[in-house]
């Protein structure tokens, strides 16, 4: 036999389970939240626990513009999404292409943050255990955000060939989630370093 | 052309070139064929880490042994632990779970096919990996060759400093990129429980294997990560000049083992509740009885997996935490023997009053309760705090984790092995080999590690490779390698089993052991798309109501 | 590699049948060491202070409900196999299809608890005991630094410092002398595990730990390092001399006095001291002065070398010297590529070390 079939089969039956492609994305998180607490532990913990070299609050400048700008992204991808759920191609492709800007110039933010603390301040990741976990934590998040942006790119790439529809809402609701939990971490890396931290 | 997803070699079969065969192996999505390639590869494996150990146990048999040298014998400790816990038992189990789960839950494949064959291919690199390291090169004083810090890699031991030389970057690289295919599988065996289930198959009727997986795999999502970040912070600490384990700037050695234990404990139950899933189905079955307690079989499971989260630095009783730290971990380990020890009385509790046939899956599941339950109890020994202090690090502790590893997942591993190679292959394995099979390992396993519990009271601390001829030492220690030799002869005969009844064995036919759950439903080996039709279910064991509509589940659930 | 027919073996295995016997009342003397034996075997259950008693009487305690547990459960098993078994003569009817019981589940839930509950008291109150010990005034400090491979002892009371054999006072109940120790380590984590004195407490770098012992009886005891610490873990080995009071205080005396100087081993002092030996070495009253190896002022009060490794003889000292790898390959004392005539010399000169 090959088929089984329950003698009390109730035909009106409603059969609906998630979606997989939101469940591995939410799995994916849980697993990615996890390395990042790790990170965030390590430099809990190593907190004042320095014995040489430049101090957190010598150095570090609260990047607020930047986090503007990848905070601002979420908005934007949230509302890409909304209107490719109601087949507004167009405006999606815009928003889309605005939280990819967003989200470029954040890196570009974190690059210039990276640049002066290195030639004018003098901080490594080998300086001290103040530059070994900031750099680990900030470039583990930037290294997210940059496949985020990976990611984010070829969907408007097929976009801009039009192959993107109200048929791949639902994966486009998908990779958003990705995007979210980057910029969720990034209020978390940005309180644990720039504030708690100092 | 045949469209099974195993070929069984008859005449009727034209035969096909290989290099087509090797290729639809090579390129397959299919759960079916993955979860082969992952047993297989399992057990290559188990006979490599078996040769590793079997070394060690030469080494051993007396004092002053030079067998081996001293840097020979730390690698192959720290490679035998490695190979048995990431390239058998994960493995292993996640095999067992790519086949079982979709068929079990009435779907025609896992939730992301391409996703599996690439954490497939990601662990089996990560293997390949892994010994490439006792090619690689030896470099100056072997600094190049197998990694030789333990499995646990401990800070400082594995910084630059101690372990110059790649050798730390193989045990690093291989574990972080096999750990990525765990993940993956993980994800995968979530997004199909949850989202593949046959109609009408909810939570609460679904087979406690698909449950038990489910758990594990939420349990993997958080568990081989830690170790994951830690392994990053090794190779920014090895390579990019970073402090995390560098002591001389500060660093802590004991936070490598905070987050190895993090890892390391959870870890030991991601590997043990897929057993307890293959209890939970083969027990039931030989005893005629339906499992004892399903919700509570789930509520345990759920209980263990949070608990073991907060239990992990019973592992570090002796690094010198205060009183306090010591006592809370001392609560929780022992709480978490609490749910395990329920789920051993429901096995229990579904034998009772049953008609339990001894089959070779039912001794392989007999001995396991057994031997579970001695290893429970050494755990709670273990997890007493004072008494930990003399007994851990030491034999005594070797012999309590052999005895959850070979005597627990082992043993449930192979009644898997006896129950379900008829659906994989359509073939029986031949009953007295499996007899056969099961007594020479059980004696072999009891004359090991029955005997090694006691040069760790006697004082034998772990990974040394030679000791001093004190009184005891020498004699317990023979003992426990002849063991070892009969357990290698045992799995030989395992071996031999297997391939004997690929070409041999007699045709399973659907359903050889008269049994409920829907892999059951299917032809053995199942045709390639699982299911005709998708099965609607109203109970827990669809089977159960097809043969015995006069009494269905159905009607008490 | 490993050859040891140059290094005399500790005592030599009986022959067969004697060895049975002994490993028949081995398992019998476990739990009674005669007071005042030299203590050959290290085993947990032949306590002889008060930690490792504390923790032996709370190690039965757990062992007899644990035991318990198993009796039962064990015998319910046998059971059920026996009595449930499927016999020839079944009619082939399924058994009564028993789905659970919620009064069975409470009771094999509720009673666990209340066996957690008990043995947590048990054993909380048995780590208060042994962490939280205050120190009394006249305790005897010892500073341990783990080292690859070896133990550097230094007794801040009396500016004593000396390396892998380990003196201290027997500790009568009527005033108790006890030892703590202060476990720090120079390079890797160790483990420090005596077990007859005290339960293993790790050596770790950059962290300061703390264990003690109070030792009942005079007598050697034996351990070694428990945490894998590199190629050879294996020999980093422990020897606590237990010595009386009176004992102790003549010991310490001599360990303080600055080292031997005879004039008959000038030539090898030499040799000593224009080779490499005193970068690692320390020599009191020499301008060695090296910390990476062992002190060596009193090199000959010790019973063995190389931390356990070999017998503190004169062959022994002279391999050592010459091809340490024969002794303990991987340790990082480096072959000294002396002369034969040096060699001689420099053995002789360490042999007035006493």
């Amino acid at each position: 036999m090959s088929a089984v079939t329950s003698p009390v089969l109730d035909s009106s039956l409603e059969w609906k389970l998630p979606y997989r492609g939101k469940v591995g994305m939410a799995c994916l998180i849980i697993a990615e939240s996890a390395i990042f607490s790790i990170f965030v532990v390590a430099y809990l913990f190593y907190l004042g626990k320095s014995v040489t070299g430049p101090t957190p609050r010598e150095v570090l400048e609260t990047p607020i513009f930047f986090t503007i700008c990848l905070l601002s992204s979420s908005l934007t991808i949230h509302l890409a999404s909304k209107e490719l759920e109601n087949g507004h191609r167009k405006t999606f492709l815009v928003l889309w292409a605005i939280t990819i800007a967003l989200g470029a110039l954040f890196l570009f933010g974190t690059a210039m943050e990276w640049h002066r603390l290195i030639f004018e301040s003098g901080l490594t990741i080998s300086t001290n255990l103040f530059g070994t976990t900031y750099y680990s934590l900030v470039g583990l998040h930037a290294t997210h955000v940059t496949v985020g942006l990976v990611m984010l790119t070829l969907v408007l790439l097929f976009g801009l060939a039009d192959r993107v529809g109200m048929e791949q809402s639902a994966r486009i609701a998908t990779l958003s989630m990705y995007w979210h939990f980057v910029d969720a971490v990034w209020v978390v890396v940005f309180t644990v370093v720039y504030i708690v931290g100092r | 052309m045949s469209s099974d997803a195993m070929a069984i070699p008859s005449a009727t079969n034209a035969a096909r070139p290989w290099v087509e065969v090797l290729h639809e192996w090579v390129t397959t999505v299919d759960h079916k064929r993955l979860g082969i390639l992952y047993i297989v590869y399992a057990l290559l494996f188990l006979v490599v880490g078996g040769v590793e150990a079997t070394i060690i146990r030469i080494q051993l048999i007396r004092p002053h042994n030079d067998f081996v040298s001293p840097q020979v014998f730390n690698r192959m400790f720290t490679m035998h632990g490695t190979t048995m816990i990431f390239f058998v038992a994960m493995p292993v189990l996640f095999g067992f779970a790519n086949y079982l789960v979709p068929l079990m839950i009435g779907a025609r494949d896992m939730a992301f096919p391409r996703l599996n064959a690439f954490s497939f291919w990601l662990t089996a690199l990560g293997g390949v990996l892994l010994y490439f390291s006792f090619l690689g090169g030896n470099g100056l004083y072997g600094a190049g060759n197998a990694p030789d810090v333990g499995w646990w890699a401990y800070a400082p031991l594995a910084a630059k400093a101690f372990s110059p030389g790649p050798s730390s970057e193989y045990w690093t690289i291989s574990l972080l990129v096999s750990g990525f295919g765990s993940i993956g599988t993980a994800i995968n065996l979530i997004a199909t429980i949850l989202c593949l289930r046959c109609p009408g198959m909810t939570l609460n009727r679904m087979p406690l294997l698909a449950w038990l997986n489910l758990v594990m795999s939420g349990m993997v999502l958080i568990t081989i990560t830690p170790l994951s970040a830690a392994q990053i912070m090794l190779l920014i600490d090895r390579y990019l000049g970073g402090h995390f384990f560098d002591t001389q700037a500060g660093g802590s050695a004991a936070i490598w083992m905070h987050f190895f234990w993090i890892f390391g404990h959870p870890e030991v139950y991601v590997l043990i509740i897929p057993c307890f899933a293959f209890m939970s189905e083969i027990i039931p079955v030989f005893s005629r009885k339906p499992i004892f307690g399903y919700p509570v079989m789930v509520g345990a499971t759920v209980c263990i997996a949070f608990v073991s989260l907060s239990v992990w630095a019973h592992h570090m009783f002796t690094i010198g935490m205060n009183s306090y730290a010591n006592s809370f971990f001392v609560i929780t380990t022992m709480c978490v023997g609490i749910p395990t020890g329920i789920k051993i009385f429901n096995w229990l509790g579904t034998m009772w009053g049953g008609r339990i046939s001894f089959k070779t899956p039912m001794l392989f599941s007999v001995a396991f309760l057994f031997q579970f339950l001695i290893a429970g109890l050494t755990g709670i020994m273990l997890s007493s705090a004072p008494f930990d202090w003399q007994l851990s690090l030491s034999y005594f502790v070797v012999a309590h984790f052999h005895y959850v590893i070979v005597g627990g997942i082992l043993f449930a591993l192979f009644a898997a092995f006896y129950y379900w190679y008829p659906k994989m292959t359509g073939r029986m394995l031949n009953e007295t080999l499996g007899k056969l099979h099961f007594w020479l390992f059980l004696l072999g396993f009891h004359l090991t590690f029955d005997v090694m519990h006691i040069p760790g009271i006697l004082g034998m601390p772990r990974r040394i490779y030679t000791y001093e001829p004190r009184p005891g030492w020498e004699t317990l220690n023979w003992i426990v390698t002849i063991g070892a030799f009969i357990q290698g002869i045992a799995i030989l005969v395992f071996v031999a089993n297997l391939i004997y009844s690929y070409f041999k064995g007699p045709e399973a036919g659907n359903d050889p052991w008269d049994a409920w759950t829907l892999e059951w439903s299917v032809s053995s080996p199942p045709p390639n798309y699982n299911f005709a039709s998708i099965p609607v279910v109203a109970s827990r064991r669809p089977l159960w109501d097809l043969k015995h509509p006069e009494d269905p589940d159905s009607r008490y659930e | 590699m490993g050859r040891f027919d140059q290094i005399r073996k500790l005592p030599s295995k009986a022959p067969g049948i004697a060895v049975l016997l002994a490993g028949a009342l081995l398992a019998a003397s476990l739990c009674f060491g005669a007071p005042g034996d030299p203590s050959p075997l290290p085993s947990i259950f032949d306590p002889r202070s008060t930690p490792t008693k504390s923790i032996e009487h709370l190690s039965y305690f757990v062992l007899s409900v644990t035991g318990l547990i198993f009796a039962v459960v064990f015998t319910l098993l046998a059971y059920a196999v026996v009595k449930f078994r499927k016999r020839p003569g079944d009619d082939g009817r399924e058994p009564a299809q028993v789905y659970g019981s919620t009064q069975i589940e409470l009771a094999w839930t509720v009673i666990p608890i209340l066996i957690v509950v008990v043995l947590f008291l048990a054993t909380a109150r048995v780590v208060h005991s042994i962490q939280d010990a205050p120190k009394p005034e006249n305790a005897v400090e010892v500073v341990a630094v783990g080292h690859q491979f070896w133990w550097e002892f230094r007794y801040p009371q009396s500016g004593v410092v000396t390396a892998n054999e380990l003196h201290i006072p027997a500790s009568e109940p009527a005033h108790p002398t006890p030892t703590f120790l202060t476990l720090l380590s120079a390079d890797t984590d160790h483990s420090f595990w005596v077990p007859q004195l005290a339960g293993k407490t790790d050596l770790i770098p950059n962290r300061v730990n703390h264990t003690w012992m109070d030792p009942y009886e005079t007598g050697i005891f034996l351990g070694q390092c428990a945490q894998y610490c590199g190629k050879q873990h294996a020999k980093m080995l422990l020897r606590v001399y237990v010595d009386s009071p009176e004992g102790f205080a003549t010991w310490v005396h001599a360990q303080q006095q600055p080292a031997m100087l005879d004039a008959n081993v000038a030539a090898g002092r030499r040799v000593f001291e224009t080779t490499a030996c005193i970068n690692c070495h320390a020599i009191a009253g020499t301008v060695a002065d090296g910390r990476f190896g062992p002190d060596l002022t009193h090199l000959m009060s010790r019973q063995t070398i190389a931390s356990g490794a070999a017998e503190n003889i004169r062959a022994n000292l002279r391999l050592w010297i010459q091809q340490p790898d024969a002794i303990k390959p991987g340790s990082l004392m480096p072959a000294m590529q002396l002369s034969d005539a040096d060699l001689d010399a420099l053995v002789d000169y360490l042999q007035t070390l006493r």
